[in-house]
């Protein structure tokens, strides 16, 4: 099978004159000595076609192991032995080693390729495939499209799909080109735009008029394609029309020639408008001393007798006109795909805003109580999870360990600032507003006196590591997935805890009516404490979790304060699907913003609390208000 | 009238002209040399944030309005102002420069050669839109009311319609403050990005005069500042006005029942004080030298916040004195001044811990002495609050408590 196809190959490779690979080599000694990238093509040529060894030798001369032994033979060099390129006997005696330069090391390659394409040894041909795919020329096509019948399934789908690849772009044909491009409609590989783009690329000319067989993308007007400017440039380029004269150039010109304080009979101090200094160079224009400059009369004249296009640099319309047709196929399935992608990431944003604002909207949403410590509660959370894997080496069991154990460090910390502050100061919310912030200042400063200052890593376990993917475009990372998740798990955890427990239901009745709860024989300022340990222990959870993507800092919980308040306040204070809605509404258009403005996400965090302040001015109780007696103003 | 109804105006006035009086004596320019410029600029600083203080106290601590976004129209005012001062001082560079050419410049390279210089650094080469009247003193003076004033006459006047009041209202100025400095950090907003502003302690015109003499001239002019503004505060607190905005503090829906229209009051409160903070803010940053976003940021309003809180709250000379004493005691810790506290088993350096320490102090104060500072200058004058601790009497805030019952 092999030697079939090899024949074959040099049935299509080789000329008639064919001859063995000695009597090449001898004809070519000096060439080969000292190859150069300009005349060594046909010497390769021949030597590819010459049969039994050819690629052998080539393959040692691309890989620098051909030298010339001291009586003039080719020897290939293997190790510390070489042997006789032509008859394999070993070689005694000092062998000098050729060293081809980069170029013709590329040229050896190429002319390999057909040989390695029928190879036996399925790495060589996956080799030679990937190299195909990187850089080919038209003269691979022949040798591609008799090696299609490959014996590997997998390498002969990608042969023929190669195959087609450079019909687009190297056959004769324009109508099996055509036919080639449009095999590729739907198929969204990168490959095909690669090969399919440069059909579309275009040259701007102009010209006095088009010419008759240009393949001509779109007719360019002056003044709405392109401006006079880029216009007049093109002309001066094409050598159509006299250059104008720059600022700086008139500037120069007219100080190279100062007489006596004057220039063209104006005064140097006069010289200070652009007014005075264009009379000044045309009257030295008008003496001869400077080259007249195109005044703006010859710029509309050149403007108006010249045409202006852009011309496909392929010369058939035909090819022109399908690659463009498939390639927006592509981009509307691209746009597709884009979009769906940005829904996930809206949605992974979202889920980070909602864990940062489960706990807030528990102690500031439920209990009305506004903690400004909040965020460094979240803090809290990712150092405890940074603490937890140094005294435990394995990530899993040690993120396993850290979620508890931010929940109790937290859920401690918030019963302390419960009890010492946050309960004096009942029905002073503008206090505890500020008390708390004290609070935050002080936890800040703290983490920094502990930690340091520099970013602090908690690594994931690898299982977290990869990513997600749907399709060939749409991947979302494995962590975004797992914090999506903890955000679904946690809305249940809270609704089943305030629907379904005893905890729940003190909880909610504390908060509408304290009085008559305690009447009831709830100790109102128990459950109070409890439910702000609860919404903080989940910040410290949600911590763990931004921890996770996000380096830990003692700011880490000051960059999410002020968006976890929005979410709360933008949802409806007091609802948890408020802050569910609040959270994919703030994510939402912080992505979508994004979009329209990809390299500015400052840009998208400014819009959208502008955004969220106008929202508040429709809505001011959020989206879900809460309603009923109990709503306090 | 207002002397009989506030006596503490005349002390006040006295004693800031002492101190100001006293600094010029010991400067560097214009007496014995005692005090080092350096020092005199601190509190030239020191008296434009206790300006800005006292502006946060008729907002919070009178009208009862927790704004976290003072600071904002405070660093608005000192860009308004150091955008004259960069544009000026640049224009006289680049005229300098472009004299020693051989044919005199035109109006359009002046102006070119100034936005090379200024918006280099951030990759732009033209002047953006917002630097139109940068060249024009009397102008940029006028928007460094202007800009702030209608900024939150704006947002004040969006909020206090909808009824966005209490803790909603702090976050939204915070927000507010947030997204200004947001939009401020990015390069194209046409400030220079997060290199902000700098080299303003250059007065333009005035590179003859040395900096310890200029240093002097803003100390007089940020003391003349505070003068006017407390008087003017003052005045307000003193009259019907101040009842209003006090009742709107302790109970707005009762105002509001009483036919006054609250939100008029809060805007025109709201819009005053945002203004004399952006006085404070222009004649701060001369001062300082430099400006840049990371000044609008919401930590620093709060810091504002915390002054008032500390000095104490509705007491204007509470929040002067909280703004003095808290701001050289923060330079005293942070410069490295203060000797390090030795526990034996842990060395305490100051200037990792003096925000840990501000912190508590803050929330003790909060707890214990909500009046703060200025709890001590009452106690001495002898007077005494009611006590407002206890149960409710009536059935909701407003009402007695237990304590100030029995009182």
């Amino acid at each position: 099978m092999r030697r079939l196809l090899f024949c074959l190959l040099l049935l299509i490779a080789a000329p008639a004159w064919a001859q063995d690979l000695q009597s090449v080599l001898d004809a070519n000694r000096d060439q080969i000595e000292k190859p150069s990238r300009q005349t060594i093509g046909p010497v390769i040529a021949e030597i590819a076609a010459s049969g039994e060894g050819a690629v052998a030798f080539l393959e040692a001369w691309g890989d620098r192991r051909v030298g010339v032994t001291d009586d003039g033979r080719f020897a290939i060099i293997d190790g510390d032995a070489a042997a006789d390129a032509v008859t394999g006997a070993a070689v005694a005696g000092d062998v000098k080693a050729l060293k081809p330069n980069s170029g013709v090391r590329g040229l050896i390659a190429a002319a390999l390729v057909p040989a390695q394409l029928a190879d036996p040894d399925t790495a060589r041909r996956r080799a030679a495939l990937d190299a195909l795919g990187r850089d080919a020329t038209a003269e691979h096509l022949p040798a591609l499209r008799a090696s299609l019948d490959d014996p590997d399934p997998g390498l002969a789908a990608r042969k023929t799909r190669l195959e087609r690849l450079l019909t687009v772009r190297f056959d004769p044909d324009p109508a099996a080109r055509v036919a080639a491009i449009e095999s590729f409609a739907g198929d969204t590989g990168a490959d095909v735009q690669a090969a399919l783009n440069p059909l579309l690329s275009t040259t701007r000319i102009a010209a006095t008029e088009l010419p008759a067989d240009a393949n001509i993308a779109r007719n360019l007007g002056v003044g709405s394609d392109l401006t006079r400017e880029e216009a007049y440039r093109l002309l001066v380029d094409a050598e159509l029309a006299r250059p104008r004269l720059s600022d700086a150039e008139q500037k120069s010109a007219l100080s190279a020639n100062i007489s006596d304080g004057q220039v063209g009979n104006i005064p140097v101090a006069n010289l200070d408008s652009p007014d005075a200094r264009d009379r000044a160079y045309r009257a030295l224009a008008a003496a001869g001393t400077v080259r007249p400059a195109a005044s703006a009369d010859d710029v509309d004249a050149a403007l108006e007798s010249h045409v202006f296009a852009d011309i496909y640099d392929e010369p058939s319309a035909e090819v022109t006109d399908a690659a463009r047709g498939t390639l927006n196929g592509l981009v509307f399935r691209e746009r597709a795909q884009q979009s769906v992608d940005i829904t996930l990431d809206a949605l992974s944003l979202a889920s980070i805003y909602f864990l940062a604002a489960i706990g807030l909207a528990i102690t500031f949403g439920v209990m009305g109580v506004i903690n400004m410590a909040h965020g460094e509660f979240i803090m809290m959370g990712a150092y405890t999870g940074y603490v937890v894997q140094g005294f435990i080496a394995n990530k899993t069991v040690s993120l396993i360990v850290a979620l508890p154990a931010a929940f109790i460090v937290t859920a401690l910390a918030g019963i302390v600032l419960y009890r010492l502050v946050i309960r004096h100061l009942a029905k002073r919310p503008l206090e505890t507003l500020l008390a708390t912030f004290g609070v935050s200042i002080a936890l800040q400063q703290l983490a920094k006196n502990i930690f340091g200052t520099q970013a602090r890593p908690l690594t994931a376990p690898d299982w977290l590591g990869g990513s997600v993917g749907f399709g060939e475009i749409i991947s979302i990372s494995t962590i975004r997935v797992a914090i999506f998740v903890l955000a679904l798990l946690f809305l249940c955890l809270f609704l089943y805890i305030t629907k379904r427990t005893r905890m729940g239901l003190n909880m909610r009745a504390v908060t509408q009516n304290p009085g008559m709860a305690a009447s009831m024989g709830i100790n109102p300022d128990r459950v109070a404490m409890l439910t702000f340990g609860l919404g903080s222990g989940i910040a410290g959870i949600a911590g763990v979790a931004i921890g996770l993507f996000a380096k830990v800092t003692s700011e880490l919980g000051s960059d999410y304060i002020v968006q976890s308040f929005m979410t709360v306040v933008v949802g409806g204070v007091g609802n948890i699907w408020g802050t569910l809605a609040g959270a994919a509404m703030i994510g939402g258009l912080q992505k979508g913003i994004e979009v329209l403005n990809p390299a500015n996400t400052l840009a998208a965090q400014t819009w959208m609390i502008l955004f969220i302040i106008i929202f508040i001015q429709f809505r001011p109780r959020g989206i879900f208000p809460t309603r009923g007696r109990f709503v306090e103003g | 009238m207002l002397i009989r109804k506030y006596p503490s105006v005349l002390i006040f006035l006295a004693v800031l002209a002492i101190f100001t009086l006293v600094v010029t004596i010991m400067s560097q320019a214009y007496g014995t040399g005692a005090i080092p410029t350096s020092t005199v600029k601190l509190f030239g600083k020191t008296l434009c944030l206790a300006l800005a203080a006292l502006a946060m106290d008729l907002v919070w601590g009178y009208a009862g309005i927790l704004s976290l976004g003072h600071m904002a129209f405070f660093a608005l005012g000192g860009y308004m102002i150091g955008m004259w001062l960069m544009y000026a001082r640049t224009e006289e560079i680049v005229t300098a420069t472009l004299a020693n050419a051989p044919i005199p410049a035109t109006p359009d390279e002046v102006q070119q050669g100034i936005a090379g210089q200024i918006f280099g650094v951030v990759g732009s080469t033209d002047l953006p839109l917002t630097w139109t009247f940068a060249g024009d003193l009397k102008i940029q003076l006028l928007l460094v009311l202007l800009v702030p004033g209608l900024f939150a006459f704006l947002f004040g006047w969006l909020a206090f319609r909808s009824r966005v009041n209490g803790v909603y209202l702090s976050i939204l100025t915070q927000a507010m403050t947030l997204a200004l400095a947001l939009w401020l950090f990015q390069n194209d907003s046409g400030f220079r990005g997060n290199n902000g502003l700098s080299g303003l302690q250059n007065i333009p015109g005035l590179t003859d005069v040395p900096q310890s003499t200029i240093s002097i001239w803003f100390l007089w002019a940020s003391a003349l500042a505070l003068g006017l503004a407390y008087i003017l505060a003052s005045w307000l607190v003193s009259g019907k006005f101040g009842s209003v905005i006090r009742a709107i503090r302790d109970d707005e829906a009762r105002v509001r029942f009483l036919g006054y229209s609250v939100e008029g009051y809060k805007l025109f409160i709201f819009t005053l004080t945002a203004m004399i903070c952006a006085i404070a803010g222009a004649l701060y940053y001369p001062q300082a030298g430099i400006i840049n976003p990371a000044e609008l940021a919401p930590i620093a309003s709060i810091y504002l916040a915390v002054w008032v809180a500390i000095g104490g709250r509705g007491r204007l000379y509470g929040a002067v004195i909280g703004a003095i004493f808290v701001s050289l005691l923060s330079s005293w810790f942070t410069g490295g001044k203060a000797p390090d506290g030795n526990l034996g088993f842990y060395t305490i350096n100051w200037v990792d811990w003096w925000q840990v320490l501000l912190g508590v102090a803050f929330v003790l104060v909060t707890l214990f002495a909500p009046r703060g500072l200025s709890s001590i200058i009452d106690a001495v004058a002898g007077l005494r609050h009611p006590m407002r601790r206890g149960k409710d009497l009536g059935p909701d805030l407003g009402a007695l408590r237990e304590k100030e019952a029995e009182a």
